[in-house]
């Protein structure tokens, strides 16, 4: 308490103190209540990196081995905190490998704040060594960004980048600060952003709007809800159970939806989209009523858009403005944050089931179940199928593991058969389809969650992308379970080529390199499974161990994932085999 | 949807990097940019770009939600040429001698309603403002005598309704207080 007490007086005396830039970035960082970044040094950065040094009992530092590892474990952080992610790298290449990062956090609405150095500001133009514009580069995947030239500016500056990336839909920013404005002095005073002049970060809800859905909801005979992200980012996982319990409608997810609604609900009719289950794609074209929450229809939700949900009135809750009416033409748009958009029409909404309807999704589960299910998680093959490998996780678990997946084939096994009972549990680049996610964001994940098992599922070829970040995993020693499906081939690319190029497989087989081996070389223990009787095992013993473990599985290699919507083809055109 | 021609007015904060992002919202979708002007606006200290494109209404409905997504974007508005008063500038530079030596173009410059700028003995500069078809049929009538140098300013417009940004400036002001 003491102590505590003497830090606060330090705290005030030094926020009218004067200093340098550099320290200035640490001390903002530390009013935002960051107390984990994930980084890598440099020239242009050294003066923040030494102030670092200094700060290093407030502020931890993550060292990664690559910066996009950095920017994909600030994800990982972000979305299972719920706080905003923080990366610091240096200029040149430096900023160029948070790019990849960046996209995705873009993409995928991740709060994200990214530090850059920079050259000094009369050097800015002239090719100097290690400069590279990445203003210019960032500005499209960017929901801001902004050059920092004077030390005086920082403080303000990076108040607003947090307020940015976390309010409204969250996203990443961009922060470059040139070295003199790190060597540079300043009155330190920080005042928290809570807006920007020209920016609403929520839209103002219409009243009619909800009062025009709940009529169309009301009135609907078969009405289906498909929610993403939206939910989670705003925290709305209760208002969303509620609505669905008192509404009786049967609900749909996306990829990034995922884990807001437990998967034992009874309402959770499963995934829609390109490898979704049948039943929610079907009857995507069959419903009344399509009620999207928090969603932004993709091309990957919704297949040919000539023939998605024609039949139907649409609803779309949504936060950003943009989204409205650019994939899917909404008769009813609901602007605002769900949270409070959801709780507002639940008391509007009449109780109902709709247990026929529902039926319906049951009859098209039992024919997916039977074609597709039943052989992926309790295959009569030998060979090992992903499906059984995440029907092992899930029973060691018992659904409360967070899942970070990379991309690809295991991705899509992943988001089809994990259970789930809690939030902000599946962690997996929708949007980008960044290959080289998973360890790095399980790693954020793991330090964003330090209380919950983290399982990354990865695939041969996206574990080989950023394998170096096994590195930082044995310096921090997180508890990360990663599991490596390995098939030798890039799966989802050769299932491609098997379907639609005349199984002309060019350039998907893969010659890896003993996993084992070099997991050992990091000192992380590691087991590796070709049979059926050593899976379970040795998922558990994974599972059982305190510090990170290694699990490789030797798979079938040819598999594919079904059921598929080939691409510009409708949803209802779903194939099961 | 039929193709037309469309003013985008898109009021902003004073922001270098707020031009690249716009630009970048075009480039991406192919679409061209027929004009793109910028300056500033009635309000201090709030710039205002004028982007003229030939587009499709839903097309330019999107590319407005793309644009007032920028955060330093304050609004931005799309109006039809019937909803907005437009003009262009243009600046002929012609040899002198054809002033004095040729009747033919002293008609055509008293028809144009243009302007004379400047005259030196090498040269003189006339200033056409209009809409683009008077620019145009200047440029037709000028050019047989041959021109040293044309340029045309991109469009300006104002529109007939009222864009009320200050209110908008307010309601946001308010807003971030509370």
């Amino acid at each position: 308490m003491e102590t505590q007490v003497q830090t606060q007086k330090k705290e005030t005396i030094m926020s009218t103190q004067r200093m340098t830039g550099a320290e200035a970035v640490i001390r903002s960082l530390l009013a935002e209540g960051v107390d984990l970044i994930y980084g890598y040094p440099g020239g242009a950065i050294m003066p923040v990196y030494d102030e670092l040094y200094k700060f290093q009992d407030q502020l931890h530092h993550v060292l990664t081995r690559h910066e996009q590892g950095a920017t994909h474990a600030a994800q990982g952080y972000a979305r299972t905190s719920g706080k905003v992610g923080v990366a610091i790298a240096t200029s040149g290449p430096g900023a160029t490998n948070f790019v990849t990062g960046i996209a995705d956090a873009q993409i995928d609405s991740t709060p994200m704040v990214c530090i850059t150095g920079q050259v000094g500001s009369h050097l800015l133009g002239s090719d100097a060594f290690q400069e590279t514009d990445i203003i210019g580069i960032s500005t499209p995947i960017t929901k801001w960004n902004h050059q920092v030239t004077k030390a005086e500016d920082i403080p303000a500056v990076l108040a607003k980048a947090f307020y940015i990336a976390r309010s409204g839909r969250p996203g990443p920013v961009l922060i470059d600060i040139t070295k003199d404005a790190q060597f540079g002095e300043l009155d330190f005073d920080y005042k928290k952003c809570n807006g920007v002049r020209s920016y609403k970060a929520i839209p103002d809800t219409d009243p009619r709007s909800l009062e025009e859905a709940a009529k169309l909801i009301n009135a609907a005979k078969q009405p289906m809800i498909v929610f993403g992200q939206g939910v989670i980012l705003g925290e709305a996982e209760e208002e969303l159970k509620n609505f669905i319990e008192k509404s009786g409608i049967p609900t749909t997810w996306t990829i990034l939806g995922l884990s807001a609604l437990p998967t034992a609900h009874p309402l959770n009719m499963g995934m829609v989209g390109m490898h979704g289950n049948y039943g929610p794609n079907k009857l995507t074209n069959e419903c009344d009523l399509l009620i999207a929450i928090g969603m932004r229809f993709d091309d990957r939700v919704t297949g040919n858009l000539e023939t998605y949900a024609k039949q139907a009135k649409v609803i779309h809750f949504e936060i950003d403005p943009a989204e409205v009416d650019k994939n899917v033409k909404a008769d009813v748009a609901v602007m605002g944050n769900v949270k409070q958009t959801l709780a507002k029409i639940l008391p509007m909404v009449e109780s109902a089931k709709h247990d026929s309807w529902i039926q319906k999704f049951k009859d098209y589960d039992a024919i997916e179940y039977d074609k597709v299910i039943k052989d992926e998680l309790y295959p009569s093959k030998e060979g090992l199928s992903m499906g059984e490998v995440m029907r092992g996780i899930n029973e060691e678990t018992n659904g409360d593991a967070v899942i970070v997946s990379d991309v690809g084939q295991h991705q899509m096994m992943a988001c089809r058969y994990a259970e789930f009972t809690k939030t902000k549990s599946n962690i997996t680049s929708g949007g980008l389809g960044t290959m080289g996610f998973a360890l790095p964001a399980a790693i954020g994940s793991k330090m964003g969650a330090p209380d919950r098992e983290v399982v990354a599922i990865i695939g041969d070829g996206g574990y080989q992308m950023t394998i170096q970040e096994l590195g930082t995993i044995f310096q921090t020693k997180a508890a990360v379970k990663i599991v490596v499906l390995n098939n030798e081939f890039l799966g989802m690319v050769r299932q491609w080529q098997q379907l639609f190029f005349d199984k002309r497989y060019a350039s998907t087989e893969m010659t890896n390199p003993d996993f084992i081996t070099i997991a050992q070389g990091y000192h992380i223990p590691a087991t590796r499974v070709t049979k059926r009787e050593e899976l379970q095992g040795a998922i558990k013993e994974m599972i059982a161990s305190d510090g990170p473990y290694f699990l490789e599985v030797c798979v079938e290699k040819e598999n594919n994932v079904f059921p598929m919507i080939p691409t510009g083809a409708s949803v209802s055109d779903i194939r099961l085999s | 949807m039929e193709k037309e021609n469309y003013t985008i007015s898109v009021y902003t904060e004073n922001n270098i990097g707020l031009l690249n992002r716009i630009s970048a919202i075009f480039l991406r979708r192919h679409i061209n940019l027929d004009s793109f002007t910028a300056s500033v606006s009635e309000i201090k200290d709030v710039y205002r770009f004028t982007i003229v494109v030939n587009i499709t209404e839903e097309q330019v409905k999107k590319i407005i939600g793309q644009i007032e997504k920028q955060i330093e974007v304050i609004r931005a508005f799309y109006h039809k040429d019937d909803e907005t008063i437009y003009q262009e500038t243009a600046l002929f530079k012609v040899a002198s001698n054809l002033l004095f030596e040729n009747r033919q173009i002293q008609n055509v410059i008293k028809d144009s309603n243009a302007n004379i700028v400047t005259v030196t003995p090498e040269f003189f500069v006339l200033e056409k403002t209009g809409r683009r078809n008077e620019v145009e049929s200047l440029y037709d009538k000028l050019e047989p005598f041959g021109l040293m140098q044309f340029v045309r300013s991109g469009r300006i417009a104002v529109t007939k309704e009222k864009m009320n940004i200050s209110t908008v400036l307010e309601d946001f002001s308010e807003e971030a207080v509370g």
